[in-house]
């Protein structure tokens, strides 16, 4: 048995050193070197295909690199302190409550520390009055709502978001950006991707470009939007500012 | 014919002993069958599902196979094994309650492995990305994703219910028909119709109709009560 409160050894920076991804003969990610620091709100972007939802599994440890390497400052394989939510996240059949408990129970964390940690989410995120609702009959905003609360219970140092609000409308994405913000003010490092340059603007500390599975530029979010730019970079800006 | 009916319903309004008996002992049998194949078959059917070693294909084409495999043989079988010559004749089990328990437990089990593979499978592929972000292994991903198909698994072991419930060949082999013994519907039907005592006959086949019926029904409305309720 462990408790939540056990993790507290620091997981960041997390460090890509030269890694590459390749599948079937294609290359995916190619020579990605990355850190990614403790705190900090992350906004990868690129055109489709550019391979931004890869690298985000690729750092959360859904796939290893098959070249390079990734590193985590405490030294583990995969580390425990991190969440992710998906595009489309996937609710188990049961109630609000017990999606909840379940990522928390995977890790064995005594049965009354996790009574007290889904209450404590339910609340903080107002789910109360869903508590009992079967979660796959929320609505579409409703169900990422609960998937980031769900990320949030797992008490993650760094949580990687997969666009996490293309499939919502501009209210369901407002509560899911302030979510975002909150983590961030209690110190927990955000990765995303998104494909709304408005909500990089909004959300980005840093960002990183990625054109063809290859990291482009990685840098404060106000020298990427009105610095000097790599051509791929202002091709891109240009064209989804024309479209 | 129609007086075959006539005392069919007869017998079943009186509540005949010997028919309730009969009525008893199959669903005893086919009952604890169904159960035991499902306890063994869900985490099989599950493990075939998400384990990836040599020969898997070779496993999962032969539990496919099975599903068809007669009564007949399987209750040679059974047989072959519990006969006084058998490996496991000591046990006295021939034509016992228990060998036919355990002879449909067998034509049951590649029923409910192969439709707890495929029905796991496909929740795999969709899960799978989501389970390990949570933190799971993929041995704690069998109790997640049998839970999470619980609706579809439900038709699986109806379908073997379907199976040991209609079959003869087996029960009748290893059972041996007696009387009072191991005398369940189907075999009683198949004596009852050769010695030309349809009533007993027909009364058996509505009374097995309605119970597979009723169960069907039942299954089904759970089925639907769930998927309304769960999503």
């Amino acid at each position: 048995m462990r408790s939540l409160r056990d993790i507290h050894t620091a997981i960041l920076p997390l460090r890509l050193e030269g890694a590459g991804y390749r599948v079937g003969g294609a290359q995916l990610l190619s020579d990605i070197t990355l850190n990614i620091a403790p705190g900090r709100r992350l906004v990868i972007l690129g055109p489709n295909g550019a391979g931004k939802s890869l690298l985000l599994r690729l750092c959360h440890g859904l796939i290893e690199p098959t070249s390079g390497s990734r590193v985590w400052a405490s030294g583990e394989a995969r580390a425990e302190a991190q969440a992710m939510v998906f595009q489309r996240p996937v609710l188990l059949r049961r109630s609000v409550a017990a999606n909840l408990d379940y990522p928390l129970s995977l890790r064995g964390v005594p049965r009354a520390e996790r009574r007290e940690t889904v209450t404590s989410t339910l609340r903080r995120f107002g789910l109360e009055h869903l508590a009992d609702r079967p979660a796959r009959l929320l609505s579409g905003g409703e169900q990422q709502r609960l998937a980031v609360a769900r990320a949030r219970a797992m008490a993650p140092q760094v949580l990687f978001l997969d666009e996490p609000t293309s499939a919502l409308d501009p209210s369901a994405t407002r509560i899911i950006e302030s979510m975002i913000e909150g983590f961030s003010a209690e110190g927990i490092a955000i990765v995303m991707t998104t494909h709304d340059l408005g909500q990089a603007r909004r959300l980005a500390q840093d960002v990183a470009f990625l054109h063809r599975g290859r990291l482009i530029e990685h840098r404060p979010a106000n020298m990427f939007f009105s610095g000097p730019k790599a051509p791929e970079t202002r091709a891109f800006l240009a064209g989804e500012l024309i479209w | 014919m129609d007086g075959a009916f006539t005392a069919a319903f007869g017998l079943i309004a009186s509540g005949d002993a010997a028919l309730m008996q009969i009525i008893g002992l199959s669903l005893r049998v086919t009952l604890t069958a169904v159960a035991i194949a499902s306890l063994i078959g869900l985490p099989l059917g599950a493990g075939l599902a998400l384990a990836r070693f040599p020969g898997r294909g070779a496993v999962i084409v032969l539990f496919n196979a099975l599903m068809g495999l007669p009564p007949v043989v399987a209750g040679l079988l059974v047989y072959l094994m519990l006969s006084r010559s058998g490996p496991l004749g000591g046990l006295a089990l021939l034509f016992t309650p228990t060998a036919m328990i355990v002879a449909q437990t067998i034509l049951i089990l590649p029923i409910v492995v192969s439709l707890t593979r495929s029905v796991v499978e496909d929740l795999w592929a969709e899960y799978r990305d989501q389970l390990r972000s949570l933190g799971a292994s993929r041995l704690r991903a069998v109790p997640t994703l049998l839970w999470d198909g619980r609706v579809s698994l439900l038709t699986g072991i109806l379908a073997g219910f379907g199976r040991a419930s209609a079959e003869v060949g087996a029960v009748l082999i290893v059972g041996g028909n007696i009387a009072g013994h191991t005398r369940t519907m189907t075999t009683a039907i198949t004596l009852e119709t050769a010695r030309g005592s349809l009533s007993l006959a027909v009364a058996l086949g509505i009374i097995l109709m309605g119970l597979t019926l009723a169960l069907n029904a039942v299954a089904w409305g759970a089925g639907q009560w769930a998927r309304g309720r769960l999503g």
